[in-house]
């Protein structure tokens, strides 16, 4: 078990201050930080499981239940608000049935409405990660928003036939 | 030639990294003769993707702009003249006054040789080599170079404090604040990306002056590119020797590392971003001790932001006096400033201190979008303020703005139009600081709520008469009652927007009106003459609250409409408005 995060076990257990990268490496490997994750990076470092469970609710980065293969990340930064952002955020709640940090039944996307994802002059702006990376989006209008997902989900669909 | 593309985030955005990859496709199967690179972001945000031609000489012979990839082909014939800049465009550039954006989109960020050969790590050469620490800290205070992450305290002050600290033996740390919390703020990001090393040739020179060995840049996480490039950076600065043991034959060594944030605003207060980066809940403690005291493991520690550390190499350099020959008396130098909001051109624009709003908004920006009337422009984020279009002739330095009731801040500039509801803006940024604040002062986490609260109320049409009072009564107290900047700052955008905009409160509360038309609870969907009888509108009506025949004017009955604004974005006539 946890033989993903053994290199970075290794490489910073024993390193003062270093918690936070090992939650963010944990993150990256598992998706998510799930309870047992994080009692075994408590016996591996010895800071207690309370602790590790402060930090990670403190960070917004950090996510205690699963999430889908594709997070939505919606800005709603102060120029993506002035531009409209309220209204993108309700196209793709409705078009996915989801509210922000929630996931899709098929576990294929996730909401996540961040603050300021630092394209605002492209304004609305929102971010995809998927499993091929990073994918930025912007002069978003509401159709378009709905044409990113289903692309998103007809390449999906594709694969899996 | 040299065919240069422009990969900020804004680019790869807009489809750059499609558009490079279509041209190196072509110019594979032409063979060789021209070179294929790419670059920052030179801040023409809205024109992006940009391509860049250069003639061998080196000069800039054609800047294409929307060069998406379906026209790499007509660029590469000389097919696209209806891409090319035009004069007005190219003016958003030479209205500028560049030293931090220096390299900005002209060279490649990932080449230390490119920054190198456009006179990078000269600065740090002559600091090390022909300058003391004392002279160094000198020379920065000639410049009058001030902190670029908000607060706009002197930088040799911070540097001098630090560097006659006593570390006890132990390290001393120089840290770059690369967490840009201002949601709508985008400089450090393009410095990041544009010019790594700039930043890291800045905090060697600090490192040598405060007499640290050692420098960390906490980036946020929500930058993945820019982390790629610094990563890139260092590794290339270490293997220059730039950084590493002994740079330039002086003795003394720098090395710099990288610590992603986790997404927290209140770390950018420099005691939170320490307690990050010693792996803790990033709440902030009270000062002093200050940081160039007791910061990182309780060692002398400096902290700048990134802006700051990218205006140094220039001061070395140039000597400060040719910093000091820009700007006003108090405010000295230049500022990168990030339009966007309500403005036709957004982008980065960087012009001396002092320069009018309206120079920045009209001369530079182009105006407002879709010619709308200018309401006011935002400054300083969840810290600042709105400044109303009356004030837009004040010049830009810290002084004039602090005294709007606004702040320089970080740089964002915020521009918003009549169709901005300044209630809401108050409310959107209580909301922000509401979440943000770390719950460690009571007047913070509680105050910051039931301001939040008033203001919802307010905007959801349940305003009370005496609500505005309430409001600045909790903004004098959290003020006061708040340890750090978050919570003294936290009031601002209300105060301000109560200041400048009273009448807007006093629309809400008393008239329930929002004369912005953007409150939901406050308006009326209506079908205008305009309407066609196409239908639409009632087709998509998720409550069946429109009626009409086809080809005649339609109906909405006030009484079922849920104000979803379905009717609205349907209409293909403009005919559904609100009032
Ligand atoms: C709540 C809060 C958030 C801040 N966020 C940032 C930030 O994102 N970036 C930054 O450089 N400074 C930020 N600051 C200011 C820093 O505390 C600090 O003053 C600054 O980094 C010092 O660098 P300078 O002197 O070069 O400006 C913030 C301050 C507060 C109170
Ligand atoms: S406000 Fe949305 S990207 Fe900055």
């Amino acid at each position: 078990m946890f033989a993903e995060i053994e290199p970075v076990m290794e490489k910073y257990a024993g390193v003062p201050g270093s918690l936070i990268t090992i939650l963010q490496k944990t993150q990256e490997a598992y998706g998510y930080l799930a309870e047992d994750a994080i009692f075994y990076i408590a016996q591996r470092t010895g800071v207690p499981a309370s602790k590790i469970y402060g930090v990670a609710t403190f960070y917004t980065q950090f996510r205690l239940k699963p999430v889908g293969k594709y997070i939505l990340m919606l800005c709603k930064g102060t120029a993506c608000h002035v531009n409209g952002a309220a209204g993108i955020e309700e196209a793709v709640s409705e078009h996915l049935g989801i509210a922000d940090g929630e996931t899709t039944a098929d576990g294929l996307f996730t909401l996540d409405v961040v603050a300021c994802l630092g394209c605002c002059s492209l304004a609305p702006v929102m971010m995809v990660k998927g499993p091929a990376g990073e994918e930025t989006h912007g002069a978003l209008t509401k159709d378009r928003v709905r044409a990113i997902i289903d692309e998103i989900g007809a390449g999906e669909k594709s694969l899996k036939a | 030639m040299r065919i240069v593309v422009g990969e900020g985030s804004c680019g790869v955005a807009s489809g750059a990294k499609k558009t490079e990859a279509a041209l190196a496709a072509l110019l594979a199967g032409r063979g060789g003769g021209i070179a294929l690179e790419k670059a920052g972001c030179v801040g023409n945000c809205y024109l992006e993707p940009i391509v860049d031609v250069y003639a061998d000489d080196g000069s800039l012979s054609a800047r294409y702009v929307h060069a998406t990839e379906d026209r790499a082909a007509d660029i590469l014939e000389g097919a696209a003249d209806d891409l090319l800049i035009s004069g007005e465009d190219a003016a958003f550039l030479t209205q500028q006054e560049r030293i931090v954006l220096r390299n900005a989109g002209l060279i490649n960020p990932e080449k230390i040789e490119e920054y190198i050969a456009a006179g990078g790590y000269e600065a740090l050469k002559k600091a090390l080599t022909q300058m003391t620490p004392e002279g160094v800290i000198e020379e920065i205070k000639a410049s009058g170079l001030r902190g670029r992450g908000g607060a706009g305290f002197p930088t040799w002050f911070k540097w001098d404090a630090a560097r006659n600290a006593d570390a006890g033996g132990g390290a001393k740390y120089m840290v770059c604040n690369a967490d840009e919390g201002d949601p709508g703020a985008f400089m450090d990001r393009s410095v990041l990306e544009g010019d790594p090393h700039a930043v890291l040739e800045g905090m060697a020179i600090g490192g040598y002056a405060i007499g640290a060995r050692e420098g960390v840049i906490y980036v946020r996480a929500e930058y993945p590119l820019a982390i790629v490039r610094l990563e890139t950076a260092i590794a290339q600065a270490e293997e220059k020797g730039v950084l590493g043991e002994d740079i330039f034959g002086s003795g003394f060594g720098f090395s710099i590392r990288i610590k992603a944030g986790a997404g927290a605003f209140v770390c950018g207060e420099e005691t939170a971003l320490i307690a990050s980066l010693e792996g803790e809940r990033g709440m902030p403690r009270l000062k002093p001790p200050f940081p160039a005291q007791k910061g990182f493991w309780k060692q002398p520690t400096n902290i700048n932001n990134v802006e700051t550390f990218a205006n140094v190499p220039f001061v070395i350099r140039e000597g400060g006096a040719a910093f000091a020959a820009f700007g006003t008396e108090k405010s000295k130098g230049t500022k990168v400033f990030a339009l966007a909001g309500k403005i036709k051109k957004g982008g980065l624009v960087e012009v001396p201190m002092g320069l009018p709003l309206k120079d920045v908004i009209y001369g530079i920006g182009g105006g407002i979008k879709n010619d709308r009337a200018f309401k006011a422009v935002q400054m300083g984020g969840p810290s600042g303020g709105c400044i109303p279009a009356a004030l837009a002739d004040t010049p830009v330095d810290y002084e004039s703005i602090t005294q709007t009731g606004a702040i320089v801040g970080s740089g964002g500039m915020i521009v918003m139009d009549e169709d901005t509801c300044m209630v809401d803006m108050a409310r959107y940024f209580l909301d922000f600081t509401r979440k943000e604040s770390c719950g460690k002062c009571n007047y913070c986490r509680i105050g910051t709520k039931r301001m939040l609260e008033i203001l919802e109320r307010i905007t959801a049409g349940k305003g009370e008469d005496g609500d505005i009072e309430k409001l600045e009564e909790l903004a004098v107290k959290i003020k006061d009652g708040s340890l750090c900047g978050l919570g003294q700052t936290a009031p601002n955008p209300v105060l301000t927007t109560i200041r400048y905009f009273r009448n807007e409160y006093e629309d809400h509360i008393f008239k329930k009106k929002c004369t912005a038309h953007y409150c939901k609870a406050l308006i009326r969907y209506e079908i205008t003459d305009a309407c066609k009888g196409c239908t639409l509108c009632a087709k998509n009506c998720p409550v069946d609250a429109i009626a009409g025949k086809v080809k005649e004017k339609h109906e909405i009955d006030q009484g079922l409409c849920i104000k979803c604004g379905k009717c609205e974005d349907n209409c293909k006539f403009g005919a559904v408005v609100r009032d």
